[in-house]
């Protein structure tokens, strides 16, 4: 047998302090009522640090210091002036990527070769891309001189702490905004490394604050007055609420939410390639991905082939250390979403579908979760229906493509889609009648700060990426 | 010799391309004549009649749509005297005719203005397109009777939605009179449903609507309504157009905006490789 | 897979009896998306082999190298110096396990015969017009029945890729059979010449027909056209090989060839080996380097992981 030996990333490249402050106005502070939280190592239960927990007046301060910033500093400075300062951030987030990515990992729980392959030089590449809109805004296709909105307020998730910052902060940078962001509870150590590249970048004071804290001090920025903008990614009941939030307001409001992909899978299918689109779908990340492919749609002809490359291909996926960089699936992000992960399966193999998982070892301290399928699953399974935002995948079965059709759209979200098949003709059909923001056609999971992403009904509103990406940050 | 006695006109809904009474057998008279005073119920009714024109009006050729929007032009320019004897001004009806011209042209150009190729860094074919979110349900704007309201109608359409409107309480004559028009300029029935009556009775039960995809709140003044409103497309997450300015201009160049809120971008991926 | 798994064995065996079947049935093997099938071969190749790992892939890859030399400039010395070399990789450490085979041109076989013999370690020869195979059946099948008569007991043919590429399936499948009985106990090794076959989809194909036709080995290159072994080729091959057992029970070993140079290369490929097809392929009777240099580099990370220090070339023999 050849056993790969241990290959686990240095953690040396990183230097957590014991505890971080908020970062308002170019500079970290306590938090007024100084209340904290722990970030934890969802791989070993380990504290990381002590974060400030931001309260009212903490959010208050930081709007107005955002607000003072776009009003005297960042809204008026030339964009070509804008752009290089976001151009040098992305130098930055290159020239630390390695940091960056450790840091990552142990924060979230991610394997190092998806922080340090795909997460950070996304990372890098959206701020490069926005960069260059900055002195550019007049040929987006919003008129010839479209205005910033002013204080955006950024709200985003632990499952790509990170990106999901760039996604949000770059945009609003370029357009001439200042913002206030809240990095997820459980993972908010790369945005305070964040707002050290900014003062390393020399970013005027008060264009990015980051306010840590948990459900509380999200809700109190985005319904703060002070702001112009709300920006959301999570889940979709809290999009909900802040939609509720905000409505009468002049606030104006882009929701990026849940989601339960199909990844369809036709009996002409590059199989080799769909499996291994399966498997990235619905494991990447350890299926903490909105737009993941958690139900598998395969065509009846072949779904006994299918499963079979499938269960073979899950045997040969590595669980455990995020540091290995032989690791394939890391840990859940925390104890509340192994709960939640484990609550839905429970209540898949007791509505009656078959788990499988492969034999694989988990750790003992920490949060892990054994890749999954459920076969013989239906429409009406909470497994079919409900996010469950973890390596758990629903297959179902279909004969025809406008059944195919009508089980993916059968859902209140729609996010994403699949489609494996290597008859063009079928995937523009196909394509054509997915009610999804993003489909994926002959591979899965692919991002690029290029190009829109975004969900239809209950997925949420607003485009990030691309020239449509500019649309939620300016006046238009 | 006595006069002639006048035929006069029944003013009705106007749901899945059928002009039925409300089922509430209710009425309101404006301006002279009775109008049908919607339900909640004629409501759901006219989501139902929105939702099945969905799949055929969104899957139509864009070709094909504009053609049926610049039908709608010349049906309105035959019946401009209908509309005056409302006493919508003539000028008015003019620059609803030309507004149904603009929006028709746009049909088969949305796509290469607001979507396109998106260069990602890697082998792969990317192209962004708007599509249609699906039903929307508009509160047309009180005035101007009939510009505004086609200026709320005609972006929601030209990109493949279907549309409930509730018409202005105070100018509902002017709208069902531009559902006639409708009627007969090969609009499929469903694309645009026109509900008259009272905003507070059939506006809420739109906005709770889990089969909406989209609000268009333009003509409600009352910012606690509207709030409300919004608060209740929160529910599923429908698409909001809050309410414009008292002041707005209908005049002017209309832009993008009304149309690509109303759009979702689909954006698809795949593979370059022999 | 979608083809191959449902036939019945014995309708496989059928295949070659008609142009019309065999055309059917490769064409409806499931079709190999470029852009994938790349991208799965770069993630195995960000796989981290370190220390006992290493350790245990080097002799692995030693183990499984065709020492080649395929020039027209060879002579009986420099062949014979090479067996000596399979033989003994390292002279300064016994624990060094020999090479796979040895891989010449059938003159030099005898030469390399009298080397080897007993060793355990394998002689393989080119044979049927090697590289291009642009000679007649009959002289194709001269040249392998000369190289199995003077010691080789394996054979590295090459298909007709210009028959393969007009759809001319039966003609080459019917060379294999042929080359194949010429044969006789000695195994065969199918070069598919990849690097000609422009498509994966087309690499599958012939691996299949490869398959089918007996071949007891799919071989990437003959190292002769620009374009040799990559991990791609290599990928697409395994799951032929993976699939094509699923569906008869036979198994056949994969050989890439040719650009092969590093221990750092060498690894991936076992990866690959490891993850697609698992355990039972990674072992020199089921899985063979085409190469020259690549075994001194192997030599070279051996030592370095033996003593901790790196070595230079200086330290390794040049034969």
């Amino acid at each position: 047998m050849f056993e790969y030996a241990p290959a686990p990333e240095s953690r040396s490249v990183v230097d957590i302090k014991p505890s971080y402050g908020l970062f308002i106005d170019g500079a970290f502070v306590d938090p007024a009522d100084g209340g904290s939280f722990k970030s934890v190592n969802p791989a070993s239960e380990e504290v990381l640090a002590e974060i400030a927990e931001g309260g009212s007046q903490d959010v208050d301060r930081a709007v107005r210091a955002a607000r003072k910033a776009y009003e005297k500093v960042w809204g008026r400075m030339p964009g070509r002036d804008r752009a290089k300062y976001l151009f040098r951030i992305a130098r930055l987030i290159q020239e630390r990527s390695r940091e960056l990515a450790v840091l990552e990992s142990l924060d979230n729980g991610k394997p190092i070769k998806e922080s340090r392959d795909v997460d950070i030089p996304l990372v890098a590449a959206h701020f490069f891309y926005y960069a260059g809109w900055a002195d550019k805004l007049g040929h987006a296709g919003f008129g010839p001189d479209p205005k910033p909105l002013g204080v955006a307020a950024q709200v985003i998730p632990w499952n790509f702490p990170l990106l999901m910052l760039a996604w949000k902060i770059a945009p609003a940078l370029a357009a001439g905004n200042t913002v206030v962001l809240k990095p997820a509870e459980t993972t908010p150590l790369t945005a305070l490394l964040f707002a050290e590249i900014c003062q390393q970048a020399d970013l005027p004071a008060g264009v990015v604050n980051i306010v840590t804290g948990a459900g509380e001090t999200g809700r109190t920025l985005v319904e703060h007055p002070g702001v112009d903008k709300v920006a959301f990614t999570g889940s979709t009941d809290v999009g909900r609420a802040i939609a509720r939030a905000v409505a009468g307001s002049r606030k104006k409001l882009t929701l990026e939410l849940g989601g339960k992909a199909a990844n369809i899978v036709f009996d002409d299918a590059p199989v080799d390639q769909a499996v291994e689109g399966i498997v990235n779908g619905i494991f990447f990340n350890q299926g903490h991905v909105c737009c993941a492919g958690s139900r598998l749609l395969v065509q009846e002809s072949v779904a006994d082939q299918v499963l079979e490359s499938l269960k073979r291909r899950m045997a040969q996926l590595r669980v455990g250390d995020p540091l290995d960089k032989n690791t394939d699936i890391g840990a859940i992000n925390s104890a509340a979403q192994l709960a939640r992960i484990r609550e839905l399966t429970e209540a898949g193999a007791a509505e009656g579908a078959q788990r499988w998982s492969p034999p694989c070892e988990l750790p003992e301290r920490g949060f892990w979760f054994a890749p999954t399928i459920f076969t013989g699953v239906t429409q009406a399974h909470r497994i079919a229906r409900e996010e469950i935002f973890g390596p758990v995948l629903s297959v179902l079965t279909f004969r025809t493509p406008a059944e195919a059709v009508e089980k993916a759209n059968n859902t209140p979200y729609g996010l994403s889609a699949g489609i494996w098949t290597e008859k063009g003709s079928r995937i523009l059909w196909m394509a054509d009648r997915l009610r999804a923001g993003v489909v994926w056609a002959n591979t899965f999971n692919k991002f690029d700060p290029t190009s829109p992403f975004g969900g239809y009904k209950e997925s949420g509103y607003g485009r990030e990426g691309g020239r449509h990406g500019l649309e939620a940050y300016l006046n238009v | 010799m006595s006069e002639r006695v006048a035929v006069r006109k029944t003013y009705k809904l106007f749901i899945g391309g059928k002009f039925p009474r409300s089922e509430s057998g209710r009425s309101y008279i404006v301006q002279d004549s009775n109008v049908s005073l919607a339900s909640r119920k004629d409501a759901r009714d006219a989501v139902v009649a929105a939702r099945a024109a969905v799949k055929g009006w969104a899957g139509a050729i864009a070709y094909n749509r504009g053609q049926i929007l610049y039908r709608v032009a010349e049906m309105l320019e035959g019946r401009r005297e209908q509309f005056v004897a409302l006493d919508v001004p003539g000028a008015e009806v003019d620059a609803a005719v030309d507004r149904w011209v603009w929006y028709a042209g746009w049909s088969d150009k949305l796509s290469q203005v607001y979507g396109g190729a998106n260069p990602v860094a890697g082998p792969y074919f990317n192209l962004s397109a708007p599509e249609p979110t699906g039903v929307v349900a508009v509160v047309a704007p009180e005035a101007p009777a009939l510009l505004g309201l086609v200026s709320v109608i005609a972006p929601a359409i030209v990109g493949g939605n279907t549309v409930v409107v509730a018409a202005s309480p105070a100018a509902p004559l002017a709208a069902v009179t531009l559902a006639e028009v409708l009627a007969t300029s090969d609009l499929p029935g469903g694309v645009v449903n026109i509900l008259t009556g009272r905003l507070p009775e059939t506006v809420p039960a739109l906005a709770a609507h889990m089969d909406v995809n989209a609000i268009d709140l333009t003509g409600v003044t009352d910012a606690e309504l509207a709030a409300e409103l919004e608060v209740k497309a929160a529910e599923n997450l429908k698409r909001v157009l809050r309410p414009v300015a008292a002041d707005h201009d209908w005049s002017a160049d209309p832009g993008l905006g009304r149309m690509t809120a109303l759009l979702e971008t689909k954006t698809v991926w795949h593979p370059k490789g022999v | 897979m979608t083809a191959t798994a449902t036939s019945a064995r014995s309708d496989l065996s059928e295949l070659g009896r008609s142009e019309t079947a065999l055309r059917t049935f490769l064409h409806g093997l499931p079709g190999v998306d470029q852009v994938g099938a790349e991208q799965r071969a770069a993630q195995l190749g960000t796989r981290s082999i370190k220390t006992t790992a290493k350790a245990q892939a080097i002799d692995l890859a030693i183990r499984m190298v065709d020492l080649t030399t395929l020039e027209g400039a060879d002579t009986p010395g420099k062949v014979r110096a090479l067996a000596a070399k399979a033989l003994r990789p390292d002279p300064a450490d016994p624990s060094c396990p020999h090479v796979g085979a040895v891989c010449v041109y059938p003159l030099m076989v005898p030469y390399v015969a009298e080397v080897l013999r007993g060793s355990g370690v394998h002689l393989a020869s080119v044979a049927t017009a090697f590289p291009s195979g642009q000679a007649p059946l009959e002289v194709k099948l001269a040249d392998t029945r000369a190289a199995v008569e003077a010691g080789a007991d394996e054979i590295d043919m090459v298909i007709n890729r210009g028959a393969f590429l007009a759809g001319r399936y039966s003609e080459v499948y019917d060379e294999i059979v042929a080359t194949k009985q010429a044969c006789g106990d000695a195994h065969l090794k199918v070069i598919l010449e990849t690097g000609e076959l422009a498509t994966y989809d087309n690499v599958r194909r012939a691996s299949w027909l490869a398959m089918l036709a007996g071949g007891d080995f799919i071989k990437t290159s003959t190292g002769k056209v620009p374009v040799a072994a990559t991990l791609p080729v290599t990928l697409v091959m395994l799951e032929a090989v993976r699939d094509f057992r699923a569906a008869t029970g036979r198994q056949v070993g994969v050989k890439p060839a040719g650009g092969i140079k590093t221990t750092k290369d060498a690894i991936k490929y076992l990866v690959m080996v490891n993850e697609t097809v698992g355990p039972d392929w990674l072992d020199p009777d089921w899985f063979r380097f085409g190469a020259s240099s690549l075994l001194n580099d192997l030599l070279m990370q051996r030592t370095k992981l033996k003593t901790g220090v790196y070595a230079g070339p200086d330290y390794f023999t040049l034969d």
